[in-house]
């Protein structure tokens, strides 16, 4: 988690490294109570025209807010989330997740948060996040 | 059919209800919170405890219908659903999804949630395949109280047909008493069998001569000189890893024996019996050369 430090325009986030496995996609899909084919049966999914499984949207939504939060810590309070998809997520490879602060408004931020793997850009968007500022630390003085 | 009549028949649905009065089917729990943190390798402890929240992201999971599907949609989202479907866009994928979360939810909260057909796109054509976006607007609330908002857009698409990569051509069968005719094709020579009893060439291969009995040989390796002396053209039914038609050829080498192969070089309508033709070795796959006979003349 990060240090407690003022929220600043321009911070750069650690990246977070996702292995996408078959386990991770299948139990988001599960988790978000989404039984769509694509995200379960490999067969399925290639009658589809995709190669393979992949991760659900709303996996991805969960794995940016995680992102965001472990990063502000518990106390952080999603505002709004907004993602779009490009390649998918399939088994076997690695999701990167990135952001930077763009905009800061008093206690809330607005992090640009993008996630690529090997076929490129998985996931683009925004988050905004609410940081209420640190309760004191010791006495007044 | 139009240019797209079948878009302009979607557009109709801008503006109105995906869902009327849908009713989360469980209340916000932390079973399900707890399911959902583990899938994400979420450990927030404000998750967890007797103070836990619901993850803000898990919004659309509470309204999400499961394995027994959604009972909440309007006539006009299933009319819509249906003239995807009859036009073949019976795929989907999501795209998007932008959600605000007006106050964190606790477990015990009970869900309802209205939804809107906010737009339909122009025909598109994806890597995926072809078929039109669909965005939707829902309101999640708990009692009175507005708690999220839900854009998701989704593409019903018609899944582009993939290429099939042609199986390979089969394999041939290897054995000790033709193991050395494929020694030599790996070396791209064609070796006839030469029995050491009587001096007769035989092919195929075979464990004793036709004409003395002998079982001792030797080989001769072909000069790959020949004609087509008899021949078929296959066209029906068609096997997976060959292209048809093609000829199939009976070649006799200069040699005297005769075998089948495929002639190249030369359409398959143009070959003819006493078609003169020359050995090459041609390589199928990583795995698999096999001798072949390019005819010599010209196309005529």
């Amino acid at each position: 988690m990060r240090q407690e430090a003022p929220l600043r325009a321009g911070e750069e986030l650690p990246p977070l490294e996702i292995p996408v496995t078959r386990t991770l996609i299948v139990a988001g899909a599960l988790a978000s109570r989404d039984y769509q084919d694509v995200h379960h049966d490999p067969e399925l999914a290639r009658q589809k025209g995709s190669p393979d499984i992949f991760m659900n949207i709303l996996t991805t939504n969960g794995l940016v807010g995680r992102y965001v939060t472990d990063h502000f810590g518990p106390t952080a309070v999603l505002r709004r989330v907004a993602i779009r998809l490009g390649a998918p997520n399939h088994p076997g490879d690695t999701m990167v997740l990135t952001g930077t602060v763009e905009q800061v408004d008093g206690d809330t931020a607005t992090v640009r948060v993008a996630g690529s793997n090997a076929l490129g850009h998985h996931v683009t968007g925004t988050v905004t996040v609410t940081v209420p500022p640190a309760a004191p630390s010791g006495g007044a003085g | 059919m139009g240019e797209d009549e079948l878009g302009a028949r979607l557009k109709a649905y801008e503006g109105r209800a995906a869902t009327v009065a849908g009713v989360g089917k469980d209340p916000v729990n932390l079973p399900m919170i707890r399911h959902w943190c583990e899938a994400m390798g979420d450990t927030n402890p404000a998750y967890t405890g007797p103070d836990a929240v619901a993850p803000p992201t898990m919004l659309q999971a509470w309204i999400m219908g499961g394995l027994s599907g959604h009972g909440g949609h309007s006539q006009a989202y299933d009319e819509l659903s249906a003239l995807l479907d009859e036009a073949g866009c019976t795929s989907i994928v999501a795209t998007d999804c932008e959600q605000e979360y007006l106050r964190p939810l606790r477990p015990g909260d009970e869900i309802t949630f209205d939804s809107v057909i906010e737009s339909v796109s122009d025909r598109k054509t994806t890597k995926l395949g072809t078929g039109y976006f669909v965005t939707t607007r829902t309101n999640v609330r708990v009692g009175p109280d507005l708690v999220g908002t839900h854009r998701f857009r989704v593409l019903k698409y018609a899944p582009a047909p993939r290429p099939r990569k042609p199986p390979p051509r089969p394999r041939p069968v290897v054995n000790r008493d033709n193991a050395g005719f494929w020694a030599g094709v790996a070396e791209h020579r064609l070796l006839i069998q030469r029995c050491t009893g009587c001096g007769t060439l035989r092919f195929p291969w075979l464990p004793g001569c036709n004409h003395c009995g002998c079982p001792d040989w030797d080989t001769v390796e072909a000069s790959g000189e020949g004609t087509v002396f008899s021949y078929v053209v296959m066209h029906h039914p068609p096997f997976p890893a060959f292209d048809p038609p093609y000829a199939v050829a009976l070649v006799e080498l200069t040699e005297g024996v005769r075998m089948i192969s495929n002639v190249v070089g030369l359409p398959c309508d143009k070959v003819r019996t006493g078609l003169p033709v020359r050995l090459e070795f041609r390589s199928y796959d990583d795995e698999l050369t096999l001798p072949v006979f390019r005819a010599l003349e010209e196309a005529v």
